[in-house]
């Protein structure tokens, strides 16, 4: 089926992605509070977060143009040195972009 | 004490100190709202629409992804479909920071995740693995974000010529970089390491041979299954 896109329709398509959202946001939570947390659940979890991180940088790493690439190992490198996100943070963006000045 | 056992609370300080801690993120994500708002306008939807989503979803690769849809007629499983797999990845964000919101009451537990996204999540997991137990980072830097979204779309829809091309300024690696910059900063166990790799191997697979975006539920759960078969360490209390 589908929405026609006049104010109420485009209105209602909205309204319907943000429950979906909110039901994936809020949906984590409440199964979680309904599984007993024991060794190894936690260590899933403790795992499982940093692999989301993991997850979502690894299609800019392998899918991404060499300027993506440098601005990862930037950031990379300077989080090592510093561990301070800003800086680590504004090198990968000034890397991309004069990656892809030159 | 354990880390589990800690009472997580939630207060108008720690929210405001969510906000400040964000603020600098939020500069960069003007620009992407600034962005949506122009790819919105260009696509059809009025300022008002454009300015509605950004508020009610909160997500902008999904709210992205809509305009790809989005014509003279809408069409609703399949926006419902995209929403829903792009979005999935909160499902385990969720889960992974549970332990850490359990001891709020529901409704401040359930409110809390309204703002919830990847920058204010990377930090608040970070929190939580550090010990700490107030919830304001993900809060305030959820309120933080979300303003800006708004603000930045707003932009968007009010001066139309902004800047289309982010990725010329370098603008479309800093979640990329961001996210990377929460990794290295959070736990500094090695061991850490192999879970990781499965989880990049596996995206790698889902992106291959799975739909769009499935990458990262499959790669997150692959990490965490590692995580499980990994010995625990010792001295680490269950």
């Amino acid at each position: 089926m589908t929405l026609p896109a006049t104010l109420a329709g485009a209105i209602a398509a909205i309204v319907i992605m943000a429950l979906v959202t909110y039901l994936t946001r809020a949906g984590g939570v409440f199964i979680m509070s309904r599984v007993p947390i024991g060794p190894r659940v936690e260590r899933f979890i403790n795992a499982m977060a940093g692999s989301v991180l993991v997850a979502v940088i690894t299609p800019m790493a392998v899918y991404g143009d060499w300027g993506a690439r440098m601005a990862l190992v930037a950031t990379l490198l300077v989080m090592l040195a510093l561990q301070k996100p800003l800086p680590a943070i504004t090198a990968g963006i000034v890397t991309a972009a004069l990656w892809r000045m030159l | 004490m354990s880390r589990s056992t800690q009472v997580a609370r939630l207060d108008l300080a720690g929210i405001i100190v969510g906000i400040r801690r964000m603020a600098p993120l939020c500069l960069f994500v003007v620009v992407f709202g600034l962005a949506f708002g122009v790819a919105a306008l260009s696509r059809g939807l009025s300022g008002l629409e454009a300015m509605l989503m950004s508020a009610l979803v909160f997500a902008g690769a999904s709210q992205f992804a809509a305009l790809e849809l989005w014509g003279p007629e809408i069409p609703l499983l399949p926006l419902i479909a995209t929403t829903f797999a792009i979005n999935a990845r909160h499902l385990l964000m969720g889960a992974a920071i549970q332990p850490w919101l359990a001891h709020l009451p529901p409704a401040q537990r359930y409110a809390s995740v309204v703002v919830m996204s990847d920058s204010n999540w990377a930090m608040a997991a970070a929190d939580y693995q550090k010990g700490k137990t107030n919830v304001g980072m993900l809060v305030g830097g959820g309120i933080a974000l979300w303003v800006t979204w708004l603000f930045g779309t707003l932009l968007g829809v009010l001066f139309g010529s902004g800047i289309e091309e982010p990725q010329r300024f370098g603008l479309d690696v800093i979640m990329g970089c961001f996210l990377l910059a929460m990794l290295v900063g959070g736990r500094r166990d090695l061991s850490i390491l192999l879970p990781w790799a499965a989880a990049a191997l596996a995206a790698l697979a889902a992106m291959t041979w799975l739909p769009d975006h499935a990458h990262v539920i499959v790669g997150a759960v692959a990490g965490g299954l590692v995580g499980v078969l990994l010995p625990a360490r010792k001295g680490e209390k269950p």
